[in-house]
């Protein structure tokens, strides 16, 4: 079935994610993946009364054309797997309150799109989910209005800070099928290193990244350059950047390494300062741009990495620090040789 | 001539803020906190109305002058009720501009929604 | 890994981009300089109107607030702060947005309960210290008045 190698579990019989979709509000239909969504809002309130409950749309619009491409129904899931940022992952929860289906809440800031796949990866392959949704979201009026200010607030941005990405991805995992194949997942460790600047969290998850990262290498014996990309969740320009200094550190060079808060968004023409974050950036840029890039052959083997940063407005108001987590997932375009036969 | 020197030393003190921002960790919030402290801290010290002379509105709408405000409004309040005005002087002089925002907040509410920066 | 925090801390400092400091206080001067000069226009119009020095002073704040909360209202104050900075921040304008933000996006948790209790959530403070301060400052004036001539 599976195998464990320290941090990281290795299936024997890779699970296959069937079916994919992204769905994205205004910015990102005007950013450079806007090709790779399914749906995109030209209106982020999606017609709704309040943020809330536009991302709760945003969230079923997401899982309904999931299941719609994998030619499946609602009843056919035996466990959905979804998290958000908002408070008590509210989000997630007020979809998942019209849907009859078995649900699993997760929180992992905006790591949950790995936490979550890797979850559903090892109930597909120990056999106990015919199939198993995970999904995550995040809208970026939101995320504002709780964690920083109203938005007609007169604020300057600084540099360094990112912008929650108004998204959703969602993945249908499966014991068997196309692929692509989850291979390996690898859950991370709380990293803080003492980043105190709410402004910068490309910085305060960049140790989690570069840990979860020598992990996975030292668990599998393999090399970053074993890999067509390395994708990271979002750590922005900054976070990027001191990922690649503390991975040469460690004697790892990161020359194939491309962030989805990067991706999602064209820095200089957007005004987004740093790149994109929130639960919803890993998560899109997944469904929207790497799914499909291992399905058309362009890509191999990648490894993806959705990075989170664990604090809440209340830790930070009381003048923590600001623990990361990083979790990894090692996706194949096809089966391995060996393990065809499953 | 007072029009070109409230845009100079308005503009200055806003620059002020600025600069506080870039180099300090000091949120806008502290920043807004510390300028009408150093508004009333100034005032007392016999530093602040020689600038509003000179300046004007300058002077007087950046937050400092709201701090400026306060100090005269107490010293006003307790040239008339002793120290009682000390309590009263404050809040007296803010009442403008404080009852104005309040007003206009809930007004804004009431008519419009939250909108999207997107 | 070989990187403890405290070196991680110098690196993070290094990566960082600084603010861009001249072009954000030219922002600041000039937007913050605009209010102002708006202010000192109505104060004269005011007390061309026959208002008293004191009276032209609180009309003029009034109406900057009024200003203030109707830019919010609309979305441009946010848009114009994006760039201005402290030149928004600093002016009563400010302190107007302050208000009124909240008071609009919280209206959905109730007239009450979002309104009233979340409208001074950020303009709070400025009331509570400043307050703070003016009662120091006059329990002072009234220590010192006999000694001052007064």
């Amino acid at each position: 079935m599976a195998t464990r190698r320290g941090d990281t579990l290795l299936f024997a019989k890779p699970p296959s994610i069937t079916a994919f979709g992204a769905v994205g509000g205004k910015k990102e239909g005007e950013g450079p993946l806007a090709a790779g969504f399914d749906l995109l809002f030209e209106d982020n309130t999606l017609q709704q009364d309040t943020w809330e409950k536009a991302e709760s749309t945003l969230q079923r619009h997401c899982l309904e054309l999931t299941l719609q491409k994998a030619q499946t129904t609602l009843d056919k899931v035996n466990l959905v797997l979804a998290g958000d940022l908002q408070n008590q992952c509210t989000a997630s929860n007020y979809t998942l309150r019209g849907l009859d289906v078995p649900f699993a809440g997760l929180y992992g800031a905006c790591s949950t799109m790995a936490e979550a796949v890797a979850l559903a990866a090892c109930l597909a392959s120990a056999g106990l989910v015919d199939r198993a949704a995970a999904m995550t979201s995040s809208h970026f009026c939101a995320a504002e209005r709780q964690f920083r200010t109203p938005l007609e607030y007169g604020g300057k941005r600084t540099p360094t800070a990112q912008w929650t990405a108004t998204a959703a991805g969602c993945c249908l995992v499966q014991p068997a099928g196309n692929g692509p194949f989850v291979r390996a997942v690898t859950f991370g460790r709380v990293r803080d290193y003492e980043v105190t600047d709410i402004n910068n969290m490309g910085a305060a998850m960049a140790p989690a990244a570069a840990n979860t990262i020598l992990q996975y290498l030292r668990d599998t014996g393999s090399r970053a350059e074993d890999f067509d990309a390395v994708y990271t969740g979002d750590l922005g320009l900054v976070g990027s950047q001191l990922l690649k200094e503390l991975l040469e550190a460690e004697g790892v060079s990161l020359d194939n390494h491309a962030d989805c808060g990067l991706l999602l968004f064209d820095q200089a023409a957007q005004q987004v300062q740093a790149g994109g974050s929130g639960a919803g950036c890993s998560a899109s840029v997944l469904c929207a741009h790497v799914l499909p890039r291992l399905r058309a052959g362009e890509l191999e083997r990648v490894l993806f990495l959705s990075t989170g940063a664990l604090m809440s407005q209340t830790t930070f108001l009381q003048g923590e620090s600001i623990p990361g987590i990083a979790h990894l997932l090692e996706l194949c375009a096809t089966k391995p040789e060996g393990e065809a036969a499953g | 001539m007072n029009y070109v020197w409230a845009f100079v030393v308005g503009g200055a003190l806003c620059v002020i803020g600025q600069l506080l921002i870039d180099y300090t960790s000091l949120t806008p919030a502290r920043i807004l906190v510390a300028y009408v402290v150093a508004g009333v801290a100034l005032s007392a010290l016999g530093w602040y109305a020689p600038l509003v002379e000179f300046a004007g509105a300058g002077a007087t709408v950046p937050l400092l002058g709201f701090g400026h405000l306060l100090a005269q409004g107490v010293i006003d309040a307790v040239e008339a009720s002793g120290l009682l005005g000390a309590l009263t002087g404050g809040f007296t002089a803010a009442a403008g501009g404080v009852t104005a925002s309040l007003l206009a907040g809930v007004l804004a509410a009431l008519v419009c929604k939250s909108k999207d920066q997107n | 890994m070989k990187t403890d925090p405290k070196q991680y801390g110098s690196l993070v400092k290094k990566a960082s981009p600084p603010s861009p400091v001249w072009k954000d206080c030219l922002w600041a001067f000039v937007v913050g300089g605009g209010i102002c000069l708006l202010g000192e226009a109505l104060r004269k119009a005011y007390a061309a109107w026959g208002f008293t020095l004191t009276d032209a002073g609180a009309m003029t704040s009034a109406t900057l607030v009024g200003l203030s909360a109707v830019l919010t209202a609309l979305g441009w104050y946010q848009k114009l702060a994006a760039k201005a900075g402290a030149g928004t921040l600093v002016p009563i304008t400010g302190f107007a947005n302050a208000v009124v933000s909240p008071a609009i996006e919280f209206r959905c948790e109730g007239l009450v309960t979002g309104v009233g209790a979340k409208m001074f959530l950020i303009a709070g403070p400025v009331i509570v210290y400043g307050m703070l301060a003016s009662v120091a400052w006059g329990v002072l004036w009234y220590l010192i008045r006999p000694f001052m001539g007064g």
